[in-house]
C-alpha cells in the first residue's frame, strides 16, 4: 500500500514529468504517427491525403532512389570530413593552446553561429561562385573551374555548417583526458606520435562518435545546403520530402520517405550506442 | 623506457673517477626555475645502483620537481642529471631507461590489465615477438600477484589492485632505475602498510634502483635504505634513516624524522664531547651537538631531545645517577599508544614536552595520571645541541 509520502512523491514527478510528456506526445508522438498513417494513403486528385491501406509508396520508393544514393553517401563523406577538420582545432584548443586564447578561440567558433545559416550558405555561394575561387584561379592561369552546383560545394558547406557540433564533442573529450596518461606513455617508451595513436586518439574517439552522430542526423536531414550550393544537381532526401509535399503535393509518398528516412536513422544510433558502449566488449581480442 | 636507447654506452662519461663505481643516477647542482619560482636549488646527489632512496619533505619542497628531471618529464634549467655516468639533460622522457609510479597510476582506460603491463614492451622496435611479450607480462601479474585480472579494465580493479598494475606496467621494462612519487597516497592506512613491505620485499628480489618520493616520514624511514631530506627546494639532509634520527643536522630535520622534544637554551661552554647549556630552569651537559654546527659561549641553541630518551619516575631519587637533567614535571595528558604510553608534561620552567614509555612498566607500577606530580630525566648522551633556528 503506498504511504501519503509515496503518493506525494508521485504526484510530483506527474508535475516535473507532465509537461515535457505532453509537450512529445502532442508535438512528436502524434505527428510521427500520423505521417506513419499517410505513408500508407493515397495522393488526392488535387494533392494533399486520400485515406486507403497500400503499400504502393513504398514500394514506389525506387523512383527517388537517386535522392536516397546521394543522401547516404554524402551524409557520411561530409561527417567523416568534418571530423577530420575538426579534430586537428579541436586538439590545438584542447592540448596546445594557453587558457587565455582558447576562450577566445572558441567564441570565434561559435560567433558565426549568431547569423542565419542562410546566410552563411549564400556566403558560400558568393566564395565559391563564378566571381569568388575561379576568378582567382583564373588570374594564375587555371581556368573553366566550376565549383558551385558540385558535390564539392555540397561537402565544403555541409562542413563549414556543422563544424562546431564536432568541435565541441572532441574538445570536451580532450580536455577531459588526464595529461598524466600522455606521460605515462613517454615514460614507457612512446614517441609522441605513438602516444598520440595509442592514447589520445582512442581515449578521445567517445567525442568524436558523439560529434559523428549529431553531424551525421543534421545531415541526413539536410536540404539547404544542397538546394543552393548543389543547384538543385546534387539532390538529398530532404529536397525530396519538399518536392513532394510542397510541389508535387504527394503527401502519402512524402511521408513514406520520411518513414524511411527516421528508420535509416534508428538505423545509425544504434550502431552509434554499440560503438560507444560496447567498448568494452569489442576489447576481448587477444593481447597483441 | 624501452632498453635500446641505454646510456652509458658511450665515450661520454665525464667526472668519473677511474674505479668508482658510476652512480646509477646523479644530479649535479641541479636547479630547476618555474619563472620566479625556485623548485630545485642547487640538488647534488649520487644514487648508487641497487638502492633504494627517498625524497622526504612537505608539498612544495621540490621533491617531485626532482623526481620529474629525472624521469625526464622537466629540464633543469642550470646543472646536470646523470644516469649511468651520463648527461641525460637533452633525452627526451620517452628515451630514457627509467620508468614511473604515477600517483594516480596513470593507468589507460581504455586498455585491459594484461595491455596495460605490455604496453612498454609494445613500444619497442623491434616488437618483442608475441609469445615473449605474454611470457613476460604473466611473469609480471606473477610477481604482483595479479594472475587471472588480465582481461579486466582498469576501472573493475580496486584502488590496491591498480597500484601492483602500475607497479607491473614500470617493472616489466627492467629500468635501471624505477621513480616512485606518492604511490601509496591513495591507500588507506592498512593497505598502505602491507604495500610497504610488499614493496620493499619487490625491491630487493628485483634489485632495481628505487627512487620514492613522498611526505610520509614514515614511509620514507621504514622502506629506504637512504633518505633525502627536503625544504624549500634544497636537500637538507641525507644519510640512512638512523643517521637522520640518531644525527639530526638541524632542528628542521629533528622536527620531521620522528617527535623531538626542543629546549630553548644558550651555550655557556664548549669542550669536547661536553656542551655546557644554561636552559632556563637551570644548566645542563650535553653530550651531543649538530654536524658542522660550530659553538661558541653565548650563542643561542635548542637542546633536542626524542620522548623515548626521557625516564620518568615519582620520586626523584628514583632518577639515574648520570642524568643531564632533572626536571619536575606535571602531567598534562596520557595518550594510549598500544605497545607504549605518551606522556605530556609541563614543567614551570621548560615548558611542555613529550615522554614515550613502554608499556610492559605497568605490569609493576601503575601509570601515571594526568595531573600527577612526576620526575623526568636524560642522559648526556641523549641530549643533542642545535641551531636555535
Amino acid at each position: 500500500m503506498a504511504t501519503a509520502a509515496e503518493r506525494g512523491g508521485r504526484g510530483v514527478t506527474a508535475l516535473l514529468v507532465g509537461p515535457a510528456a505532453t509537450f512529445f506526445l502532442l508535438l512528436l508522438v502524434l505527428p510521427l504517427a500520423v505521417v506513419v498513417l499517410y505513408s500508407f494513403g493515397e495522393r488526392a486528385p488535387a494533392g494533399g491525403y486520400a485515406p486507403a491501406f497500400t503499400f504502393d509508396n513504398y514500394l514506389n520508393l525506387a523512383s527517388r532512389g537517386q535522392a536516397f544514393l546521394n543522401t547516404l553517401m554524402m551524409a557520411p563523406v561530409g561527417t567523416i570530413l568534418c571530423a577530420a577538420v575538426a579534430y586537428p582545432m579541436a586538439y590545438y584548443l584542447a592540448v596546445k593552446a594557453s587558457p587565455r586564447w582558447r576562450t577566445l578561440l572558441l567564441v570565434l567558433i561559435i560567433v558565426p553561429f549568431w547569423t542565419s545559416q542562410l546566410l552563411r550558405i549564400y556566403a558560400w555561394l558568393l566564395i565559391l561562385g563564378s566571381k569568388g575561387v575561379p576568378a582567382y584561379l583564373e588570374i594564375i592561369g587555371i581556368e573553366g573551374v566550376r565549383l558551385v552546383n558540385t558535390r564539392f560545394a555540397v561537402l565544403v558547406g555541409m562542413v563549414y555548417g556543422y563544424l562546431p557540433l564536432m568541435i565541441f564533442p572532441i574538445y570536451v573529450s580532450l580536455e577531459r583526458l588526464d595529461k598524466r596518461l600522455l606521460e605515462a606513455s613517454a615514460d614507457l617508451g612512446a614517441s609522441p606520435v605513438r602516444t598520440f595513436l595509442q592514447v589520445t586518439l582512442p581515449v578521445s574517439l567517445p567525442g568524436v562518435a558523439t560529434g559523428s552522430l549529431l553531424v551525421f542526423i543534421l545531415l541526413m536531414g539536410e536540404f539547404i545546403i544542397p538546394a543552393l550550393l548543389g543547384g538543385g544537381k546534387v539532390f538529398f532526401i530532404g529536397n525530396a520530402l519538399v518536392d513532394l509535399f510542397l510541389q508535387s503535393r504527394n503527401w502519402p509518398f512524402g511521408a513514406a520517405v520520411a518513414v524511411s528516412m527516421v528508420l535509416v536513422m534508428l538505423a545509425s544510433i544504434v550502431a552509434y550506442m554499440r560503438f560507444v558502449l560496447g567498448r568494452g566488449d569489442m576489447r576481448q581480442e587477444p593481447l597483441v | 623506457m624501452a632498453s635500446s636507447a641505454t646510456p652509458g654506452s658511450g665515450e661520454d662519461r665525464r667526472g668519473i673517477e677511474a674505479g668508482a663505481p658510476i652512480p646509477t643516477v646523479a644530479f649535479r647542482d641541479v636547479t630547476k626555475r618555474f619563472g620566479e619560482v625556485v623548485a630545485a636549488n642547487g640538488l647534488a646527489l649520487e644514487v648508487r645502483s641497487g638502492e633504494f632512496l627517498s625524497f622526504l619533505g612537505p608539498s612544495g619542497c621540490g621533491k617531485t620537481t626532482a623526481l620529474r628531471m629525472i624521469a625526464g618529464f622537466e629540464q633543469p634549467t642550470e646543472g646536470e642529471v646523470l644516469i649511468d655516468g651520463v648527461r641525460v639533460n637533452e633525452l627526451p622522457a620517452y628515451r630514457r631507461p627509467v620508468n614511473m609510479v604515477f600517483q594516480s597510476y596513470a593507468l589507460f582506460p581504455h586498455l585491459n590489465v594484461a595491455r596495460n603491463v605490455a604496453y612498454g614492451l609494445l613500444q619497442r622496435s623491434p616488437r618483442p615477438a608475441r609469445a615473449e611479450i605474454e611470457r613476460r607480462v604473466a611473469a609480471m601479474l606473477d610477481l604482483v600477484q595479479l594472475r587471472g585480472f588480465e582481461g579486466r579494465r582498469i576501472w573493475e580493479m580496486s584502488g590496491g589492485q591498480q597500484q601492483r598494475v602500475a607497479l607491473a606496467r614500470a617493472l616489466i621494462n627492467e629500468p635501471k632505475v624505477l621513480l616512485l612519487d606518492e604511490p601509496l597516497a591513495a591507500l588507506d592506512r592498512k593497505l598502505r602498510r602491507d604495500m610497504q613491505i610488499e614493496l620493499q620485499n619487490l625491491q630487493r628480489r628485483v634489485g632495481i634502483t628505487f627512487i620514492l618520493v613522498t611526505h610520509d616520514q614514515e614511509e620514507a624511514l621504514s622502506m629506504s635504505d637512504r633518505v633525502c631530506i627536503m625544504r624549500d627546494g634544497r636537500i637538507v639532509q641525507q644519510g640512512t634513516p638512523s643517521d637522520l634520527y640518531d644525527r639530526p643536522v638541524n632542528r628542521y630535520v629533528a622536527d620531521f624524522v620522528g617527535k623531538s622534544n626542543f629546549f630553548a637554551g644558550t651555550v655557556r661552554s664548549v669542550a669536547a664531547g661536553a656542551v655546557r647549556v644554561d636552559l632556563d630552569g637551570g644548566a645542563i651537559t650535553a653530550a651531543r651537538t649538530g654536524e658542522g654546527l660550530a659553538l661558541l659561549p653565548g650563542d643561542a641553541v635548542a637542546v633536542a631531545v626524542r620522548p623515548e630518551q626521557i625516564v620518568l619516575a615519582r620520586r626523584e631519587e628514583a632518577l639515574p645517577e648520570a642524568s643531564a637533567a632533572r626536571i619536575a614535571a606535571r602531567v598534562q595528558n596520557r595518550i594510549f599508544l598500544g605497545e607504549h604510553i605518551e606522556y605530556l608534561l609541563r614543567s614551570e620552567t621548560l615548558g611542555e614536552f613529550l615522554t614515550l614509555a613502554p608499556r610492559r612498566s605497568e605490569l609493576t607500577e601503575r601509570p601515571f595520571e594526568a595531573g600527577e606530580a612526576v620526575f623526568a630525566a636524560f642522559s648526556p648522551e641523549a641530549a643533542l645541541v642545535l641551531g636555535s633556528e
